[in-house]
């Protein structure tokens, strides 16, 4: 299990973006983390996977710990060794690399597992497999896409955590890549999904987690989440028929806390 | 004809002695965006070092160079986890600046202890017959020439295949790519920093010794040769390993050329360009390229973002 509790993130010293954030992917499931732009859905991926640093950014309170141990503030080629594999926001593939040159960084970490899983990679995305000795930056986004997750799994994770996977995908391909989620969720691999397209993250997944603001303000199995009426009409875009439409702030799910200096 | 052959071989072997510090340039800019001015300090050092252990010490020459050789990249390595890991992060411009301390600071030190004498390397070069040079068709090749030019070509073709084939030679040119994104990964880029630097104070050492060695000296003025791989890099771009060869072939072949053809020329045009022109030819040539190319013949145009 994966657990992060009451996180709080500042960056440059000032700006709080996580206020206490709490959630758990338990292992084998599916968790997706949804919430709009800005609300700390990647920063929160950012804290797991030690890249903070770079971004100038603190963890200040809270824990994260991967089945039992902590690993708060761990620098990030620690974290993949514990077998906790990302893949970032915007594919980020090494696009001056050929496909496979990429993969093999992806192992970089598990270098006596190489070869063998270059190719389990390469049977799971025959596409990869006819430019695997091309240039990964002539790829079409999609298949950018799928070398990020076959990147991601070239280090044989426990847990992988996709930073919105869909970003700028047609419909199709949107939903390869959640039969994809499935599958490698099926052979055993536990997934924590981040997501804008909450209708795709929210099918795919088991539990869904809904963030505003750097706080998580509401979780629920995914059914539930599916069928709630502000989740429906904000994340879904379905509001009941005959209404008006809503103002966000109406519906804020945590208290504003008004104080003096505080 | 045989001026033209003598003029290019000597033009080459030159090229050979600049690739190798361009080349330490290009890494450690490719690596951390930063230009180490403290490259040609790194080169005399090493230099220093095989002087000290050959001469001073006694220990035999080939044991010496190879020995000399790594500790100029532990060198190299320690002045990047003192000095440069601490600023990482830090405005480029101010790092820049550190490194032309830290070629002050390491070029004071060497120059107090060679003194006023200049030193000599203890190689047996000179000592081959025909004073270390052979003649083929009127072409004087002196030996340590020579050497340069096969030691450059083998150089690059390892590096070539160690940047192709090897684990941490493609988590280099990951990490020169996209920082974060090799992060992710798990690529440690703390250590990918430090093997930049430690390959280029052994391409150093190893100019150092072409530059020194020989019938040359170590004095506190050879650090100037090792300089001129700065034109050489600007020439080709600042980020490109090809672009640091084909630069210091040209400024090589300039200076090679230059050297042989200046009073000729000087006949010609009926004026003098004064003694120790072909010094100053790379840097003209500098001057001419960078007009039309600013990001060098190689390099990648800057985007500025913002």
């Amino acid at each position: 299990m994966l657990s992060v509790q009451n996180l709080e993130v500042v960056y440059q010293d000032v700006i709080l973006v996580l206020r206490g954030v709490s959630f758990e992917i338990p292992k084998g499931k599916i968790v997706s983390l949804l919430g709009s732009n800005g609300s700390g859905k990647t920063t929160v991926i950012r804290s797991i996977t030690g890249l903070l640093d770079i971004q100038n950014g603190d963890i200040t309170k809270g824990t994260i710990s991967v089945d039992g141990e902590d690993i708060t503030n761990f620098n990030p080629s620690k974290i993949v060794e514990k077998g906790i594999a990302q893949v970032l926001e915007g594919r980020r593939i090494f696009s001056e690399l050929t496909v496979v040159e990429n993969l093999r960084l992806g192992g970089h970490t598990n270098s006596q597992d190489i070869q063998s899983n270059i190719e389990k990679v390469l049977d799971m995305f025959p596409i990869l497999k006819q430019r695997s000795k091309g240039e990964a930056g002539y790829l079409s986004g999609g298949e950018q896409q799928m070398l990020a997750i076959g990147r991601a799994l070239m280090s044989d994770p426990s847990y992988l955590l996709l930073d919105e996977p869909s970003l700028g995908l047609a419909p199709k391909l949107v939903d390869q890549i959640a039969d994809l989620i499935k599958e490698i969720n099926e052979q055993g691999v536990t997934v924590l999904l981040v997501e804008q397209n909450a209708n795709m993250a929210l099918n795919v997944s088991d539990h869904g987690y809904i963030m505003e603001t750097g706080n998580v303000v509401m979780d629920n199995p995914s059914e539930v989440l599916l069928k709630d009426e502000d989740v429906r009409e904000f994340y879904l875009g379905l509001n009941p028929e005959g209404t008006k439409r809503k103002s966000f702030k109406d519906v804020k799910h945590y208290k504003r806390k008004k104080r003096w200096l505080s | 004809m045989t001026i033209f052959l003598q003029a290019t071989v000597e033009g080459l072997s030159l090229a050979a002695i600049y690739s190798l510090v361009a080349i330490g340039f290009v890494l450690i800019y490719k690596s951390m965006d930063v230009l180490s001015f403290a490259q040609p300090a790194l080169a005399v050092v090493g230099a220093g070092i095989i002087s000290s252990l050959a001469v001073d010490r006694g220990i035999p020459f080939w044991l010496a160079l190879i020995l000399g050789i790594f500790l100029t990249g532990v060198l190299s390595l320690i002045i990047e986890r003192t000095f440069l890991r601490p600023m990482v992060g830090e405005p480029v411009f101010s790092v820049a600046i550190l490194t032309i301390g830290i070629d002050i600071l390491l070029r004071t030190v060497l120059d107090s202890w060679i003194g006023i004498n200049p030193r000599y390397l203890g190689d047996p070069f000179p000592t081959f017959g025909n004073f270390g040079a052979i003649n083929v068709g009127g072409v004087n090749l002196k030996f340590l020439e020579l050497t340069a030019l096969v030691t450059a070509i083998l150089i690059i073709l390892i590096l070539s295949v160690f940047f192709k084939r090897s684990k941490y030679g493609v988590a280099m040119r990951a990490t020169s790519f996209d920082q974060e994104a090799a992060l992710a990964q798990g690529i440690n880029v703390g250590r990918i920093f430090g093997l930049a630097w430690f390959i280029a104070g052994i391409l150093a050492a190893f100019a150092g010794f072409f530059i020194t060695g020989g019938f040359n000296t170590l004095g506190q003025f050879s650090f100037l040769i090792a300089l001129r791989a700065l034109p050489a890099v600007v020439i080709g771009g600042l980020d490109s390993i090809p672009g640091a060869v084909v630069g210091s072939i040209i400024i090589g072949l300039t200076q090679g050329y230059v050297a042989y053809y200046q009073i000729p020329f000087e006949n010609l045009i009926g004026f003098s360009l004064g003694s120790g022109f072909s010094l100053l030819a790379p840097y003209l040539i500098m001057f001419v390229i960078l007009i039309f190319r600013p990001d060098g013949l190689f390099g990648t145009e800057e985007v500025e973002r913002v």
